[in-house]
Formats: structure tokens, sequence, C-alpha cells
């Protein structure tokens, strides 16, 4: 097997407005993301050779890979559309970065995009995957906080105190996401609000619970060796991991419902390509999947940034925060920045981008001289991990 | 010998008391409790619930027969007897029949699994009855009625109560029903349907039975008398010389309610229950006729294996938070529903799949004994194909592994959904399910579990029918 590091390259990058976006369609959302990646990049439709989509839900099944076809006009190229939940757009562009690996192509896009709020229901709606029967009545916050649960147990931490705990993952992305023009949220809250707020799926509340929002990202992908023709600060790929649990790791035996090995496994063969051995102090910034603030707590564990069990010291040192010493989700998460499937995992890797090309749109939540950014999406009732390394110079 | 072999009973956990009723309507309360099934109970899972009671310490290979009796069965056409059968795991080389249409359905099944072993056509038959009945709001019969079934095994052997005798009677009268497309029990005048239906029949077929066999009221050792209420139930007992403290057994009125065609069955369970070798049980029924049946209590009795029976399901209850939960819980109220659940069923996949989704069968890997459910072709561990043997869960007890409360899942009169992690205490076998009949504030990790069999919801038309848990209910002897 050989590793992807610093053969493919990200040149152009766009990013629709998140949030509740009554006025606009899938296809709207599409072309917002997608021209301006166009125009980052300097390319235009007629330079598009493949494209690699990630959608869930809007509608359901049904519609292959005609949101590119139909809306972006992107007739006569091969469209190929790729469902995998919440980790959809992510698994797409590193299908994409394969794509141009193989040398087949010299010019890709990949898009995630995703428009939830035309169901008429909030959230994710109940009973989805498995089984009509087996299949427990569930939402998303239900299934999360299984492990909450869990979490607190295994480490004898109070329920109060553990909601505490990941209740300042909430304040952190809050107070990032207002300092994010496309996030879904802009609300700066404090540990009052997230202990006062309303129960959702006990015990996370409202705050724990991340945007149910639409949107769009979408990403142009070159080979390395033709990429500064674009560009003159082209965004490298040093590696990538995706890895999928059972359908349900509910029913697997011995599951310990305070990590997923999809996570463990997926990061470190992302680090393996990258050459990373020591993530915690090799990776400057990190977007990362917090459908829940406990995802993100779980996270800091299983994709090594935190020793085992000990991700609440980090939490409580401020380690996380923009001014720490490993900043994540700067643009406010999925939390504040919002979660349309199969958009987050390509909007994260906007931000990685943006970030490490030195270039936000609010200077206010840049990083330092970044070298080297993760991205991370988690899919499922959970089960399902994709995480890719990006860094702004060669080697 | 022929006889009962073996009792069990099912009473839901939900009671709603009777001044609670009686004080929405601004009217007077009959006092007690009544039984209310919860919103995933029906007659068909109240029945599995009594089917299990009644198999603890059976063999399940030595029955040859199931017949379910109700007056509210699910399905107007499409028996219920296979749907229990496959669920409490008999096999398949069996007689299921289904008894309905009158409250004496229940004793009906219990006279024909009699006869059934009786004439030799079978050793061991299992008879259940189940009922769920709706009365008009405000009504007497709204805080008369209750829900709850019982189960009885009937067999040639380690019988632990003898049939020594029946009589019955048929009577033709419009005294209690309900046409097809009726919603609520219909009666016509009560002093009439007491006194020339109930009364006078009962009486003729407990006289007749008595006259049958030559026997007199005062060597009964047990009345099982179910009666429309306590006063009726007294002045049966008393004209027929019974003695109310000593012969007569509780007709479970006051704080379960009558449960229709599964009350006899009800009664004769808390009957046995008390009874000791030797003692005689005259059990009556009536609809449209009456009839009853005379049993003696053999040696056997005190071999019965721990079950729940009456006692334990009746001082396990929970009340009922409100009588528009009730009301709700029946579809008498309508409750907007949930959010639309985004899977279609579909009656191949649940017929193909019924080993999991109702026999409740997980697969045991005879390579690493790992047990996964649903039934996993290719082990979660040792990844061995189709080296399997298929172990039944829905007798195991688990512990909370981890849970959740969920405030969105559910439906407008219940929107607490319960998601619980189980882990099974004997094979470690992990199971993903809803709790139900639980107070939430209650759970921890690692509370005791029992499994239970619910209705889902109701998608393709059809009952969806599955299993989950709910908090260890420790009543029994």
């Amino acid at each position: 097997m050989q590793s992807i590091k610093d053969r493919v390259a990200i040149v152009g990058m766009g990013c629709s407005k998140f949030g509740e976006r009554w006025d606009a369609g899938l296809n709207d959302l599409a072309i917002e993301a997608v021209y301006e990646a166009y125009q980052d990049a300097g390319v235009g439709p007629k330079d598009i050779q493949a494209c690699y989509l990630g959608t869930v839900s809007a509608p359901l099944t049904g519609i292959a890979g005609t949101v590119a076809s139909e809306a972006l006009k992107l007739r006569d190229i091969p469209v190929i559309r790729n469902e995998n939940w919440c980790a959809s757009g992510h698994i797409a562009m590193i299908e994409a970065f394969m794509a141009v690996a193989s040398g087949i192509y010299d010019v890709v896009l990949a898009l995630g995009v995703e428009k939830l709020k035309d169901t008429g229901f909030p959230g994710l709606g109940t009973g989805r995957g498995m089984h009509p029967v087996i299949e427990a009545r569930r939402t998303s916050p239900g299934s999360f906080a299984l492990l909450a649960t869990r979490y607190f147990h295994t480490y004898g931490i109070d329920p109060q105190k553990g909601k505490e705990i990941i209740g300042k993952i909430a304040i952190k992305n809050h107070h990032n996401g207002a300092l994010s023009p496309k996030a879904h949220f802009h609300n700066e809250i404090t540990l009052e609000n997230v202990m006062k707020a309303p129960i959702v799926a006990w015990p996370l509340g409202l705050y724990d619970c991340c945007g149910n929002s639409d949107g769009a990202a979408a990403a142009i992908i070159t080979r390395t060796d033709i990429a500064k023709r674009f560009r003159s600060d082209p965004i490298y790929i040093k590696g990538f991991g995706v890895a999928m649990d059972s359908m349900i790791p509910h029913f697997r035996p011995e599951f310990g419902w305070t990590s997923f090995d999809a996570m463990v496994k997926s990061s470190r063969k992302a680090y393996e390509q990258a050459g990373i051995s020591n993530p915690r102090e090799e990776i400057d910034i990190a977007e990362v999947h917090d459908c829940f603030s406990i995802t993100e707590l779980a996270i800091y564990e299983d994709l090594g940034f935190s020793p085992r069990g000990r991700a609440s010291e980090d939490i409580e040192s401020g380690f996380f925060t923009l001014e720490g010493g490993l900043p994540v989700n700067t643009d406010g998460g999925l939390k504040c920045f919002g979660h349309p499937m199969g958009a987050s995992g390509i909007r994260m890797t906007y931000e990685i981008y943006k970030q490490l090309q030195q270039k936000v749109d609010n200077p206010k939540r840049q990083v330092k001289n970044p070298r080297r950014g993760l991205s991370h999406t988690f899919g499922g009732p959970p089960q399902l991990s994709a995480v890719a390394i990006l860094g702004n110079e060669k080697g | 010998m022929i006889g009962i072999t073996s009792y069990g009973a099912y009473i839901p956990t939900f009671r709603l008391s009777r001044d609670m009723i009686a004080k929405a309507w601004g009217r007077g309360s009959l006092g007690g409790e009544r039984a209310v099934a919860n919103n995933d109970e029906d007659s068909t899972t109240m029945a599995v619930g009594a089917v299990f009671d009644c198999l603890q310490g059976q063999n399940r290979r030595d029955i040859q027969g199931l017949f379910f009796a109700s007056t509210t069965a699910p399905y107007s056409e499409k028996q219920i007897s296979p749907i229990v059968a496959k669920t409490v795991d008999l096999g398949n080389e069996i007689l299921t029949y289904d008894f309905a249409n009158g409250l004496r359905a229940g004793t009906s099944a219990l006279r024909a699994a009699i006869d059934t072993v009786g004439n030799g056509s079978a050793t061991n038959i299992l008879s259940v009855a189940a009922d769920c009945r709706l009365a008009y709001p405000q009504s007497d019969a709204e805080q008369a009625f209750g829900d709850g079934a019982a189960a009885l095994m009937v067999g040639n052997s380690k019988v632990i109560a003898s049939f020594e005798g029946h009589y019955a009677l048929a009577n033709e009268m419009m005294d209690v029903w309900r046409k097809t497309e009726d919603t609520f029990v219909q009666t016509w005048e009560g002093r009439w349907v007491l006194g020339e239906g109930y009364s006078k029949l009962i009486t003729k077929a407990i006289s007749g039975l008595l006259n049958k066999k030559g026997i007199d009221p005062k060597s009964v050792s047990w009345l099982a008398l179910p009666a429309p209420n306590l006063r009726s139930h007294r002045q049966i007992a008393q004209s027929l010389g019974f003695d109310m403290k000593t012969q007569a057994v509780d007709p479970l009125l006051a704080n379960i309610g009558d449960c229709g065609a599964a009350h006899p069955l009800m009664i004769l369970v808390s009957a046995l229950e008390r009874a000791k070798s030797g003692d005689t049980i005259l059990l009556a029924s009536y609809g449209d006729g009456a009839e009853a049946f005379l049993f003696k209590v053999t040696d056997e009795i005190v071999q019965m294996k721990k079950r729940r029976g009456i006692e334990g399901y009746l001082n396990t209850g929970i009340p009922l938070a409100t009588y528009e939960k009730y009301l709700s819980y029946r579809n008498l109220l309508e409750s907007k529903p949930g959010e639309p659940f985004r899977l279609l069923p579909s009656a191949t996949s649940y017929w193909r799949d019924q080993n999991s989704i109702l026999s409740f069968h997980g697969s045991k890997c005879r390579n690493c004994g790992t047990v996964g459910f649903p039934i996993q072709r290719v082990c979660y561990t040792c990844l061995a194909k189709d080296d399997f043997d298929e172990i039944r869960l829905s007798d195991k007890l688990g512990q909370v592994f981890t849970y959740s409360i969920d405030n969105l899942a559910g439906r407008s009169d219940d929107p607490v959904v319960v998601q619980t992690m189980v882990e099974t205490e004997e094979d470690k076998a992990r199971v993903y399910c809803m709790m139900t009949d639980c107070r939430p504030e209650e759970i921890r990790v690692g509370m005791p579990v029992e499994f239970t069999f619910r209705k889902i919801y109701e998608g393709a038309g059809f009952h969806n029918y599955f299993w989950k848990c709910r908090p260890l209910r420790r009543g029994g002897k």
C-alpha cells in the first residue's frame, strides 16, 4: 500500500453560508459553494474532468449524481455519488484524492451538499439505518447520549459534573462560531446557559447538540506537480484514513461505549501516511466531528490528542481553544457552523485550507502559522470515521 | 389423569386510579384501581407475557398446541396463536387455534385443551386468554374493566390440578355485545343483564355441576367466580352456600378490573396460587351462556417452579400519571404522531427474520462462543461463517450497559423514549432496544432488566411486534 502524501493538492475551495437557508434549495447551495471554488482555483466548469459528490438525505434516494449535472451543468463527465452518512462529503473528497493520484484525471471537483430544512422536521428524523422493526425508535441525540452516560459511568464522573465538562466544549465552539461569518450560529454562551438549557436526550441538553443546517462546500483537486499552475499556495494532502464498524455497534459484544474503533483506526492510518507519530504535538489545528459535545470529547482521546480517560484535563486547561496548544473547531464546528451532513467534511477541510493559507475570513480566529491540519467526520449511529490531513508545504 | 400442569398470568404495569377517572368526569368512583395496558401492549403481547410465566420449568418440545382466546384480538382475519407460539419459541408441529367472540372464549379454550388431551390428540396444550376491552368514557364499565392475561397448560402427566367435571349451558340474549364496527362494549338495561343473564345462568351452571358431581358447596375448597361487580359476586356465592371468607377467591375487581375473556382464567390462576394438595377448585364462567369446571389439586402443586402469577404481577404496578394518558394509550384521544419512521416494514423481511424478531434468537458461535444478536451468519469475534447454534434470549436477564432518555423520539402522549443497551448476564450478548414500563428517573447503568414483547408500531398495514426491555419486576413465588 502506498501513501497519498504530497501526491495530490487542493487548489481551490468554496463554502456556502450555512444555516436555515429557507431561500435556497439543494441546487442553489451547490452553485454557491462550487462557483466560489472555481474562482478560488481560477477554473471553470469546462475544466472539471470528474465530480465526486457527497449527499445523504435530500431527497433520500434516487437522485444519483444529478445535483452536479442539473445545477452545475457538469454533463458528459462521471459524477460519482457517495453516501456514507455524516462522512459522505468527506469520503467523496477522499475518493477524489485517489482519482487524481491514480493519474486518470488532472482536475476533479469534490462537492458536499445537504438540504435538511425541507423535511418539515427538526433534527435528522427518527429510526434510520438498520431495520424497521429491530431498530429502536431513536434520534441522533439519543444515540450519542449513550456515549455520555457510559463515559461518565466508566470514569466515575458525576453526570452533573460531566455535563459541565462537555459544556465547556460547546462554549468554546460557540466562541469560535461567533468569529465565523458563514457559520449558522454567532452567539457566545455561558456555562449557566449550558446547564439550564432544556434536555434533549439525557444527559445531553440543547447546547450539547449541533446545528441542523443547510449548506454546501466544494474543493478543486489536482496533482501536486501541476498545482502551482493554479495558485502559489496550494494545500497538500498528507494522508487519509477511513474505517467502518458494524452497521450499529450497539449489538457488538464487548463494545465499550467510551471509544470508537473506527475513529482510532481511521486516524492511525492517516497518521501513518502523513508520517505523524505524536498527533498532539504534530497537528497544529483540527476540525473534528462535534455532532454532540460528548463526541468531541471522545474524539480528543480516540484521535490521540488527549491521553485515554483524561480529555477533561485538556478541556479544563483550554488546550483546544484558539489560543491553546491544539485549536479544535476554529470555525465553530458542527455545533455552530452547522451540520448539513454531506457538506460537513468538506466544510471542515475548507477551514483547514484557509487556516493553512492564513486566509481565514475573520483574522480574529486565524491560528498563528499552522503547518499541518486535520479534518475528521464521524458517521452513523455511530460507526464510520474518516480523517484527512493537510499541509501547506511539501515534505 | 388429565388436568392443569402449569399456570401463568400477566398484568400490565400501569394502574389507573378509579378516583382519577371519576374526577375527570365529575362523577362517583368505584374505588381502587384498574390495570391499563401500555400503548405498546395489546392482547397478543399480554398473552405472550402470560405464556412465558406459564412456561417456567416446562419443556417447550413437549407442547403440542397453543390455543389463544380473546374478544380483542388485534386481527379479525389472521390467527394470533401462531404469533404467540413463534414468539414463545414453540416448535411448528403444533395445533394453533383461536377462540373469540365472547366472554367465555378463555374457558372455551381451556375446555378445548382438556378435550384435546383427553381424546389422545396431544399430551400437552397451552391455552391462553388475554383481553383489553373498551368501555364508553364516563361509564361505570370504564372504571370496572381491566386489562390482563392468563395461561394454563393442560396435560396428562405431572398434573397439579386434575380435571374432575364440567357443566355448560347455552343461552341466547342480547345482554352484552360488540358489533364488528363497534369500539365500545354495548349492553342492554343493567338490571335485566344481571338478573336474567349473569345471575341466573351462572347460578344454574354452578349448581348444575355440583348436582352432576353429587357434591355439596361446603366440600369445595375454592370458588373461582368472575363477576361484573363485587355485590353480584357476594350474592351469587352466598346464595349457593359458599363462605365468602374461606372459599371465595378474590375476584380481582378492586385492583385489576374485569379482564373479559381472560378474567375467569386469571381468577383460576389466583386460586391455584393459594391451593394445597387435595383442595378442590370450582371455576365458573359467563358469556352467552355459562359453564363450570371442577379441579382437584394434587401433590404435584409443590413442584411448581417460581413464577410471577397474579400475585407477583399485582404487586409490581406503577400508577398511570393521568386519565388522559389512558385515553391516548387506547387511541381514544388521537395523539400527534412522532416523526415518521424512515424505514418501511416489509412482510417478507418480517417473515424471513422471524427467528430474531419474534423468537428473539441470537447466534452462539460454535467456534468461539460469542453470542450475537440479531442472528449473525459471520461471527463478530472470530469471523466463522454459518457455524452457530441459535439460542433464545427472550427469557435471559440483563443489565443496562448504557442508556439515554430521548425527549424527541416518541409521540406526543409519550414523548420520552429510553434507548437502552442491554448486556445479558449469561452470554454477554448485546441488545439495543427501547425500555418500557419504567420510571425514567430511576434508570441507572447496571440496573437489572428483563425482556418483554411489545408492539413497536404499525407500518405497512400490519402490527410490528418486537422486544423491549423493562426494569425487572421482582414479584412472584
